[in-house]
């Protein structure tokens, strides 16, 4: 089964004071995490305060944006249009909840190795999501 | 301070409505908590504590304190989703041991069956959760959440659809000694497999069934329980234990379980091997599973093997559990099942379960909950209760 992305409605993600720049940057083609200049400890997703160590000393920095697929699900009942949900674990090692997109979903396998592409939510945003590499 | 034996569960009430679209939500809790004040043989103004959780409408504690009339002096309206109500008792018992209230009235109730409520939707906690920019656009639902638990389990541990099937067809061999569940026919692994995919690997009767109703219980110091008329249940251990993501280091193989159990069995002085009877919040399958592993019945990778050739079916089984017939066939109200999970132990350890799933000599029994989302987070709670 081949799995467009395009042609679900992506929700818009409610982004705030604190996470808008995470959508500025991936606008720009770029996925952001969390790195504490504290601990030295990446994090996901990205946020003002450590969850490590609760330091306020953090940056959201470029993810190189390839990974592998940590776990997914296809739903197909209930749902206007098949599509996957997946964490993925980014090379820098924190795993995010994401959609697995222009690939063939039967052939999906936890390990294969993954990379970003944004995809257009309602109202503009970008979002990324990964496809097989 | 410990809890143990400082408070029982002296009334247990489960709504036997699965539909009620002629009912109010508020109506329900409040017939639930006048069901329970019957069962337990007390009256209203007996009543000076009161738990609800995020299911109570309005606002929560006081818009249904005001509805049913009481005057309590201690309150908490904590909301770890359908775990919540394991919670309530222990900071119940936590209270009444304080001194705080002596008679805790717990009440649940919701309409989601009448509300068109499905687990294939967005689940949608608010813009302003902080994660919900980072998870909405994805669609995660409550389906594929859990989903991807169990393809990760199935990946880790080799864990097959046949084995979890193997928990439904339990609960259905329970669920059709029940007059009141939803669905009461036996069915087989094979029926399960048969069943249409709702997010890979979660079968239809992989899921939980969504239906009306509530449930309510009262918690009260040891001499009031003693002064009634009801067999005692009295409370051993409890633990709590929230789960998340961990800043990214996503662990989906692991519940909270494994800490709320560890927590309840150290203060209960009890170990997984001596429970005679256990209910386990079963919104899917693989939740089955997961808890069973946590909480110490098997080794973690070994549920599979666990659940497998009837061994959660009481009678035949070593671990008999959701004698009702759980979440996955009786009922599941207000898409919150820890309260239904505490109303079945609690009949158990009384003798009054239905007479074919009742367990012989039930003296030790154990509920487990699990509220939110176990693929994202979630809350555990856990209840240790024995016959005194």
């Amino acid at each position: 089964m081949n799995n467009q992305a395009s042609e679900r409605n992506i929700p818009a993600a409610p982004a705030n004071a604190e996470s808008q720049r995470y959508f500025d940057a991936a606008a720009r083609g770029t996925l952001l995490i969390g790195r504490c200049n504290a601990c030295g400890q990446v994090h996901f997703y990205p946020r003002s305060l450590c969850p490590f160590c609760f330091s306020d000393n953090t940056e959201w920095v470029p993810a190189a944006g390839s990974g592998t697929i940590y776990s997914y699900s296809t739903s197909h009942r209930g749902v206007p249009i098949p599509y996957t949900i997946a964490y993925v674990t980014l090379d820098e090692g924190v795993t995010m909840m994401t959609n697995l997109v222009d690939c063939d979903v039967d052939k999906l396998e936890i390990g294969q190795r993954v990379r970003v592409v944004f995809k257009q939510a309602d109202g503009g945003q970008h979002i990324p999501m990964f496809t097989t590499a | 301070m410990s809890i143990k034996g400082k408070a029982y569960i002296v009334g247990a009430y489960e709504h036997p409505t699965r539909k009620a679209p002629d009912k109010s939500v508020a109506q329900l809790h409040a017939e639930c908590a006048r069901g329970a004040l019957i069962d337990a043989g007390l009256g209203k103004d007996d009543i000076d504590g009161y738990f609800c959780a995020g299911d109570a409408p309005g606002l929560g504690p006081l818009s249904m304190l005001d509805y049913m009339g009481l005057k309590v002096r201690h309150l908490d309206s904590t909301d770890t989703g359908g775990s919540s109500y394991l919670v309530h008792v222990a900071h119940a018992a936590q209270a009444i041991a304080l001194g705080k209230c002596n008679v805790a009235l717990v009440t649940l109730a919701g309409r989601p069956r009448s509300e068109g409520s499905s687990g294939t939707q967005p689940r949608n906690y608010g813009a302003a959760a902080p994660d919900a920019a980072f998870e909405a656009p994805y669609g995660i639902t409550t389906a594929n959440g859990y989903a991807m638990v169990a393809k990760r389990h199935m990946h880790e541990f080799g864990t097959t659809s046949a084995q979890l099937a193997w928990i439904k067809v339990a609960t259905s061999h329970h669920a059709q000694h029940n007059p009141n569940a939803m669905l009461r026919e036996v069915v087989t692994v094979e029926d399960v497999l048969a069943s249409p995919l709702i997010a890979d690997p979660l079968h239809r009767l992989d899921c939980c069934v969504v239906s009306d109703g509530g449930g309510a219980l009262i918690v009260a110091r040891p001499e009031i329980a003693k002064d009634l008329q009801r067999p005692l249940v009295k409370i051993l251990g409890t633990g709590e234990a929230p789960k998340g993501q961990h800043g990214g280091k996503v662990d989906l193989t692991t519940s909270g379980a494994a800490w709320s159990g560890a927590a309840a069995f150290a203060e209960a002085g009890v170990q997984a091997r001596d429970i005679q009877y256990a209910s386990i919040y079963d919104s899917f399958t693989i939740t089955v599973l997961m808890q069973l592993e946590d909480l110490g019945f098997c080794k973690k990778g070994e549920g599979g093997k666990f659940v497998a050739d009837g061994n959660l079916i009481s009678g035949s089984g070593k671990l008999p559990f959701n004698t009702d017939g759980g979440g996955l066939c009786n009922n599941h109200p207000a898409n919150r099942g820890g309260m239904t999970k505490i109303i079945e132990a609690v009949r158990q350890l009384r003798g009054e379960a239905h007479p074919k799933v009742q367990v012989r000599n039930c003296a030790l029994a154990l509920a487990q909950g699990t509220g939110g989302q176990l693929g994202s987070r979630h809350g555990s709670a856990t209840l240790i209760m024995e016959r005194a």
